[in-house]
């Protein structure tokens, strides 16, 4: 499942990966930000849109987008009393399914900075309030300067597979963040990590992930892409691990997404680009590469084989990378340039599957049956 | 009265370019199409009840600068989508 800034794409094969059909695309001129379907019933698709002109929202399909349907009440902060300047949700930025047993709830995370809940499978959304209204969100949040160009973000909404009170997210800028209550209170979640665009050495917040994972298999097991390296927390430890520094230094750690194994919580995957003097945000060199930790970050190997050798000067976006949950595993990333490249062979080569894509937000796995294609 | 609905917004109106609606103001006229095409005015008015960035209200061939304008009698309602970039 592909979003991309037109629109999004299904691309679908049989268990050998070998060829794909693609079916799209599906609301053509949309901004798609996240296209997701639910693992717990394998047909509801939740689609996070908006368009140039128009606000955004939230599209729901339960036949592999034959007919979308709007939301009822897409995510939207509460009115601001009178007198006061309200927050508006420019556009839906992430979704996340809730826990197994609690079948129609899904997480939104939107710019600015907000959590949204549905209780009915993305029809209708309300805002979380004991985060949204957490007396703390304006400073862990920062300004609205302080953030992407496009505006700052909430995302990687997880949650504990063992326990749905126990979940973490990630805000850009703003850090990472833990509630054990089912949303009723936060605290930030940030030691170790370095914010070297902050005059505090050790701040608690403020910090800029740009992407956070959990492994299901091993859920005290966390790592993040961040916007100053990439790192890892066993909890209950509460200091990160900066992981990327045993990335090459001519490489460096700097990216936008991670992505972990679906069996081995100690092989994870990163998409280094070139977070150097203004930051070009391209492959480093003009190379693109993968790079592969299979003992948790300690080493790291380059994975580049089938990727363009020089003159590729794309960016991998913190959804559009992601891996299957086949044996090997299949990894797939969509590039800003509109490839989407994928590896059957967990990475140590890769191929392109399609080409002349719109600038790809997120690229989404799932094993089905029923795909149309 | 009319209000002339521009192309982003023709899935909400079954594809109609022109439709009816009634209103004293340019929010009740919203109220009266949101209730007749469930989910166009979020498209285009905000939770604060702003106008969205992109989005023009023209009320009698004037610029509306919020939703509190009052429409007159005969006047027409166009929404127009202004630039947004590519």
């Amino acid at each position: 499942m592909v979003g991309t800034r037109k629109g999004a794409f299904f691309y679908s094969s049989d268990a050998t990966r070998r060829k794909w059909k693609v079916d799209g695309p599906h609301s053509l001129g949309q901004i798609v930000h996240h296209l997701v379907l639910d693992p717990r019933d394998g047909r509801t698709l939740l689609m996070a849109a908006r368009t140039g002109h128009l606000g955004p929202t939230v599209f729901r399909s339960t036949n592999w987008g034959k007919s979308w349907q709007e939301a009822k009440q897409p995510p939207a902060f509460k009115k601001a009393p009178e007198g006061q300047t309200g927050r508006a949700v420019d556009h839906v930025f992430w979704l996340t399914p809730g826990h197994p047993s609690q079948p129609g709830v899904w997480y939104a995370g939107t710019s600015p900075q907000g959590l949204f809940r549905s209780e009915d499978g993305g029809v209708t959304w309300n805002g979380v309030a004991g985060f949204n209204e957490h007396p703390m969100l304006p400073k862990w949040s920062g300004g609205p300067g302080d953030g992407t160009p496009d505006g700052p973000k909430l995302h990687s909404i997880l949650v504990d597979p063992r326990d749905p009170a126990h979940m973490y997210l990630g805000m850009s800028s703003g850090g990472v963040f833990e509630t054990l209550d089912a949303c009723a209170s936060w605290r930030p979640l940030n030691k170790g990590l370095v914010a070297d665009f902050l005059p505090e050495k050790d701040a608690e917040y403020g910090h800029d992930p740009h992407c956070m994972a959990l492994h299901p298999l091993r859920p005290d097991r966390l790592y993040q892409e961040n916007h100053c390296g990439v790192y890892r927390l066993d909890r209950p430890g509460e200091v990160w691990q900066r992981i990327g520094l045993n990335l090459p230094k001519k490489i460096g750690d700097i990216g936008f997404p991670i992505v972990l194994h679906p069996r081995d919580p100690d092989t994870v995957w990163v998409f280094p680009m070139d977070g150097t003097t203004v930051w070009p945000r391209t492959s480093p060199g003009g190379r693109p590469a993968v790079y592969c930790s299979r003992d948790a970050g300690k080493t790291w190997k380059r994975q580049d084989q089938g990727l363009p050798r020089e003159h590729a000067w794309f960016t991998v976006k913190r959804q559009a990378f992601a891996a299957d949950d086949g044996d090997p595993a299949g990894l797939y990333f969509g590039a800003t340039s509109g490839e989407i490249w994928m590896s059957d062979n967990e990475g140590r080569s890769w191929r392109f599957i399609a080409s002349h894509l719109p600038h790809i937000y997120s690229v989404v796995t799932a094993r089905t049956t029923s795909c149309k294609s | 009265m009319q209000v002339l609905i521009p192309s982003p917004l023709h899935s909400y109106t079954g594809g109609r370019s022109q439709v009816e609606a009634a209103g004293h103001t340019l929010a009740e006229v919203l109220a009266h199409l949101d209730a007749r095409y469930p989910g166009i005015r979020f498209r285009v008015i905000d939770e604060q009840d702003r106008i969205r960035p992109h989005i023009k209200f023209f009320v009698g061939g004037e610029l509306a600068p919020a939703i509190a304008r009052p429409i007159r009698k005969g006047e027409e309602v166009q929404i127009i989508c202004a630039l947004s970039g590519g």
